[in-house]
């Protein structure tokens, strides 16, 4: 935003975007529930499967790229719905598009912290689970390894999403049907690659290509996101 | 040039003009799609394999080539409003989004009764079909956005941008069937190669393409004009509109 009397930003964008970082870091400090409930929720959903198909290690081996890659999904999904609300809800989104920093910068900030919460940290567990479903070392390596991007890719699409339905009343269950269709590409390439990895197929185009994804919604994104919040807030 | 292009922005000009053109194309439409559905549905050979079962091909094959260019169209009206803010580029976005998805319901139905005497089975987690339904969901979603926000410009920004993002699914759909080697046939139609199928099968197809291309054109048309009066009901050319009689209409 530059209105003429903020000509001369208060900050440089390197402060306010350690400001911005120290905000959202006391916010998953204190409200610690927002990201360990989707981690908790990935676990047990995967822990659901062996008891719902069969306990047989053979079997659930098939099925376990796919399991884990639908629900690392669903975690993601599930946390997106406040993603954006209680700030939108607070007026701080508000005060962030009439402030002179740039608002892709707080955006940028606030996904990239939720993602490292929220996508790492089911990249770090996902060779437990892994195991547990009976893959070979070498395939839990590499889907650790693909969750990565793939979660990046996952939670700046699904920021989109967000900042879309911010302001509609039950925004959850529209953000999901919005949102499920866009992640089928992500899906079936990182579950892909880790069947690949089980048959011993060369494995690295599709990590790049994942690679490739994952540049793009940083380049484009975060720019998408802030557009559709502005546009939540422009037409109250 | 620009000036013509300007006017074409303007719904009061688009009504006038699409009222004079609509029913030629009308009747351009209907008549394509008799002589193409006539020629596919009881003149054409039947296959050697699949018999008379492939004539649901000349409904099938427009069906999916449709959804897939109207979603294509959609976002790139979705484009041309979110950059220029032409309202029209909108009224044509929200009213395509519900005829892309009929199309890709139809795609998908037609594919299913055609699927049970030919692959034995009505549905299957083929990639292309599996893409298709994606497809439809995307649409869906659209026009869900669009329909959830009270105000109707943050609606229809809303739905542009989903618009836009979605595109990054088209090219897996039309690829699918190249990527993915699996129970769906590969695209019996191209551009650049000779089809393989003899004259007397693909004509037909050809006539039945053009012709629903049309009939894109000339509903689209009319369910904009519709659109317009609807949206633009407090503008004075739209009360003059409604108090004329209706020979004055085509005249204006």
């Amino acid at each position: 935003m530059s209105s003429p009397d903020a000509a001369q930003p208060l900050m440089s964008l390197w402060q306010s975007a350690c400001y911005a970082l120290q905000r959202e870091w006391r916010l998953c400090c204190r409200q610690r529930s927002e990201w360990l409930q989707p981690l908790a929720f990935f676990i047990v959903v995967i822990a659901l499967f062996p008891l719902g198909l069969s306990g047989d290690l053979a079997a659930l081996r098939v099925f376990a790229p796919g399991i884990i890659w639908v629900a690392a999904l669903l975690a993601v999904l599930l946390s997106l719905d406040r993603l954006f609300r209680d700030d939108y809800l607070d007026g701080v989104i508000e005060q962030w598009v009439l402030s002179p920093q740039p608002l892709v910068l707080s955006v940028t900030v606030k996904v990239m912290l939720h993602w490292c919460l929220n996508g790492c940290l089911l990249a770090l567990i996902s060779p437990l689970l892994g195991v547990m479903l009976g893959l070979s070392w070498q395939e839990v390596a590499v889907l650790a390894c693909s969750l990565v991007p793939g979660s990046f890719v996952l939670a700046w699409i699904g920021a989109i999403g967000a900042a879309l339905t911010v302001s509609l009343p039950r925004g959850g269950v529209l953000l999901s049907l919005l949102m499920l269709p866009l992640y089928v590409p992500v899906l079936i390439f990182g579950a892909g690659l880790v069947r690949m990895v089980a048959l011993g197929l060369p494995w690295w185009p599709v990590m790049a290509l994942l690679g490739g994804l994952m540049a793009t919604a940083l380049l484009m994104a975060p720019w998408v996101v802030a557009y559709a919040l502005r546009l939540n807030i422009s037409t109250q | 040039m620009w000036h013509y292009l300007h006017q074409w922005a303007s719904p009061k000009w688009f009504y006038q003009r699409s009222g004079r053109w609509l029913p030629w194309l009308a009747a351009l439409t209907l008549l394509t799609l008799a002589v193409g559905s006539i020629w596919g549905l009881v003149i054409a050979p039947p296959d050697y394999q699949q018999h008379d079962s492939m004539r649901i091909m000349y409904v099938h094959v427009p069906t999916a080539i449709l959804s897939e260019s109207v979603y294509l169209l959609m976002a790139l009206c979705s484009a041309v409003f979110l950059i220029w803010r032409i309202k029209l580029a909108d009224m044509l976005a929200s009213v395509m989004a519900p005829f892309g998805a009929a199309m890709a319901f139809l795609a998908l139905f037609t594919g299913a009764v055609w699927g049970i005497p030919t692959w034995g089975t009505w549905w299957t987690w083929d990639a292309r079909l599996t893409s298709m339904l994606v497809l439809l969901f995307l649409y869906l979603g659209v026009i869900a956005l669009r329909g959830a926000f009270q105000q109707m410009l943050a609606g229809a920004r809303a739905a542009g941008i989903i618009a836009l993002v979605g595109l990054v699914n088209l090219p897996i759909i039309k690829y699918s069937v190249v990527w993915w080697n699996t129970l769906h046939q590969a695209s019996s139609f191209s551009i650049a190669h000779k089809p393989a199928m003899p004259a007397s099968m693909w004509l037909p197809l050809l006539v039945m393409i053009v012709g629903s291309y049309l009939f894109m054109v000339t509903l689209i048309m009319m369910r904009t004009r519709s659109e317009i009066l609807r949206r633009e009901a407090g503008m004075a050319w739209v009360k003059q509109l409604a108090q004329a009689p209706m020979s004055k209409e085509d005249a204006a």
